[in-house]
């Protein structure tokens, strides 16, 4: 049996395994109902889905607190801007590559965090965005173009290029498609990996360092290597999805990868559930999705700016109200996050009065102290 | 040697505002053991309460002042009774993204009440000029020190001699000994907020003085003021003070030498300058300068 197959029957409950390939169906026929403004913005939610899948391993399963995740987006984009770009590589090869390179600074960062816990490890990943982002970037005019930014080509090997489009048979699918399906390949993977790690040893030692760390240690687990390893895997998707939203957008400025963006991340993992296999995704949606929402329809909402009206609320300061208010009360009320909502309604659906079944909730992120 | 001085000087004023900042930092991490991603957000609403009431209520710049300082207070007051009391005993980090949640909100807020405009902080001192032992400072530097050393000593007061400070010292020294002797730890975490408020709204009117200006966007100085915190020990309030003020030091030396004996390094170099100390120094001393090792239980 293929290891999909196995995936889906082994591990997931019966609505489980029904969400799952409903989501799947819908996510292959989407692009054919819905073009243009929805479908990119559908690519860019695919794309920040994959990146908050890495930053949840990070935080949500291993409970190491990051704001540094920009900084492994931006790596992962001018690592791909370079090496397609510059040096002309397929995107077989400069897609993954980026991986690899932001990767590779996630084990260094690795290195430093071993010594520092829970609110110093925040602050030095902090750091990491303003030495890069600020400093780095700016100064490394080779690689990022200065402040100025940078063009990031379009994926493609040989004579195909994703500006051309695919024919197959009568079914032709635009460029945006084209990114749409890879970015939506590259985030079923990673769920399934995801998935995979969490029921393995390795995922099981991340769930023992973020519940208590010091008993983890004592039973034998060992935490550096756990910790190591769920920096690298976090990197490694920040640096596929950075190279993914730069080559998208065309061209990034080192200023797009800010404490803004970091922070943008940890609020997808924590509004759509830390450590639960959808969290990221819907988190995702939600975080990239509302501002593309009220951006289209602010003519039609009150108090919003927009169409003929030019007082109001900016759109982009309504999102981030509403993200905070709905981080706060989320928080408060349903620390699950959305999934929490969704197993709430489903329950509710299915008129059980069933607890929902537990998704690796964070119990306790502490800091020791 | 006068180059040296007068960057020292502007160094040490722009320490005396990380210090206040970090002092921030430092009563709310005190009282309930997590950063409060807040700091920044209520600096800027501090500045720009007392700018507006400058600048569209004609008030005069000190009553401007202690009212914005009042308000800014009572935002820090407000978000801990209403929001933060209801996370007693969830995880930090729980807390810590509440806090975060906070700074959000008050973000998009102040962004949409105010725009991105710069402002005048509404000082009467402008870029006036004083002469300090044959040095020709801003008379902005030149208050931004004496106002934050005045409160720091006012803390530090009240911190070691009044009742206040006591029970302040024993809620960050054992929450639950010290709700079991009768303090009001409800009252002592209330009193937190309403000091970081108040040092919030001080660090944000002097950060907003000649030749900078007003916006939302001065809320993310309170995240230059991390590696003061870092390199002072979170849980140490003199360490804060003296970590502001090292930062603030090392940040004004780095933009004045650095582009003429280092301009390999690029010339946004002293942005970085700070983490840069704060990551060595990590390195070798994990909990600070003067922070505590916590112990470790099983």
């Amino acid at each position: 049996m293929s290891s999909f197959g196995r995936f889906a029957r082994s591990s997931l409950s019966r609505p489980g395994r029904v969400a799952t390939v409903a989501a799947v169906v819908v996510g292959i026929l989407l692009p054919f109902w819905v073009g243009g403004y929805w479908l990119s913005t559908l690519v860019f939610v695919l794309i920040a889905a994959l990146g908050a899948l890495g930053l949840d391993v990070l935080t949500g399963r291993t409970g190491q607190i990051s704001l540094g995740h920009a900084f492994f987006l931006m790596v992962g984009a001018y690592a791909g801007g370079y090496l397609g770009g510059n040096l002309h590589l397929s995107a077989l090869l400069w897609i993954p590559a980026a991986g690899v390179v932001a990767g590779i600074l996630g084990a260094l960062t690795a290195l430093t965090a071993m010594r520092l816990r829970g609110l110093y490890l925040g602050i030095v990943t902090l750091g990491l965005v303003f030495i890069g982002g600020q400093w780095l970037a700016p100064s490394w005019r080779t690689v990022s173009g200065g402040p100025g930014g940078r063009p990031l080509p379009v994926p493609g090997n040989g004579s195909f290029s994703f500006s051309n489009g695919l024919s197959i048979g009568s079914l032709s699918i635009d460029e945006n498609g084209l990114y749409y399906y890879l970015a939506f390949i590259l985030l079923g993977l990673g769920m399934i990996y995801v998935h995979n790690l969490g029921r393995s040893r390795i995922g099981r030692n991340m769930a023992a360092v973020r519940d208590r760390e010091l008993a983890a240690a004592v039973l034998g687990v060992n935490v550096a290597r756990t910790k190591t390893t769920a920096f690298i895997v976090s990197s490694i998707m920040a640096g596929l999805a950075g190279a993914m939203y730069g080559s998208f957008l065309g061209f990034v400025t080192p200023g797009e990868f800010d404490l803004l963006l970091s922070i943008q991340y940890v609020i997808m993992i924590v509004v759509g559930g830390l450590g639960s296999l959808w969290g990221p995704a819907l988190g995702a949606l939600f975080v990239v999705g509302l501002p593309a929402f009220l951006q289209n329809e602010a003519a039609n909402l009150p108090f919003l700016e927009g169409g003929a009206r030019t007082t109001g609320i900016p759109v982009a300061d309504a999102t981030y109200i509403v993200y905070g208010v709905l981080l706060v009360v989320l928080l408060l009320l349903e620390p699950r996050g959305l999934v929490g909502l969704a197993q709430r309604i489903g329950s509710l659906v299915r008129r059980r009065r069933a607890v929902p079944k537990e998704l690796g909730v964070v119990t306790s992120l502490t800091q020791e102290g | 040697m006068k180059t040296f001085a007068l960057l020292l000087f502007s160094g040490l004023a722009l320490g005396a505002i990380y210090a206040l900042i970090a002092l921030g930092f430092t009563v709310v991490f005190r009282a309930s053991r997590i950063i409060n991603f807040a700091q920044g957000s209520l600096l800027a609403l501090g500045a720009l309460l007392v700018s507006a009431l400058v600048s569209a209520h004609g008030l005069p710049f000190w009553l401007a002042f202690l009212i914005g300082a009042a308000l800014t207070a009572a935002a820090g007051l407000a978000f801990q009774a209403l929001v933060l009391r209801f996370a007693v005993g969830k995880p930090d980090f729980t807390v810590v993204m509440l806090t975060l949640g906070f700074a959000i909100v008050v973000g998009g807020a102040l962004d949409a009440a105010f725009g991105a405009v710069p402002r005048s902080n509404g000082d009467p001192w402008g870029a006036s000029i004083a002469h300090v032992a044959g040095l020709a400072v801003t008379w902005v530097e030149v208050w931004t020190i004496v106002s934050a050393v005045v409160l720091l000593v006012a803390f530090r007061f009240m911190n070691q001699h009044t009742k206040y400070g006591l029970a302040m010292r024993s809620a960050a020294a054992d929450t639950e000994a010290a709700i079991a002797v009768g303090i009001p730890i409800r009252r002592v975490h209330g009193l937190a907020w309403v000091l970081a408020g108040l040092v919030a709204c001080v660090a944000g009117v002097f950060l907003g003085g000649y030749p900078n200006s007003v916006s939302p966007s001065l809320s993310d100085v309170a995240f230059f003021a991390f590696p003061a915190i870092i390199l002072g020990g979170i849980d140490s309030t003199t360490g804060a003070v003296i970590g502001g003020f090292i930062i603030g030091v090392v940040q004004q030396l780095t933009s004045g030498y650095q582009p003429q004996y280092a301009a390999f390094l690029g010339q946004d170099f002293y942005v970085a300058a700070p983490y840069i100390v704060m990551i060595i120094l990590l390195l070798v001393r994990p909990y600070g300068l003067f922070g505590s090792r916590p112990a470790e239980r099983l």
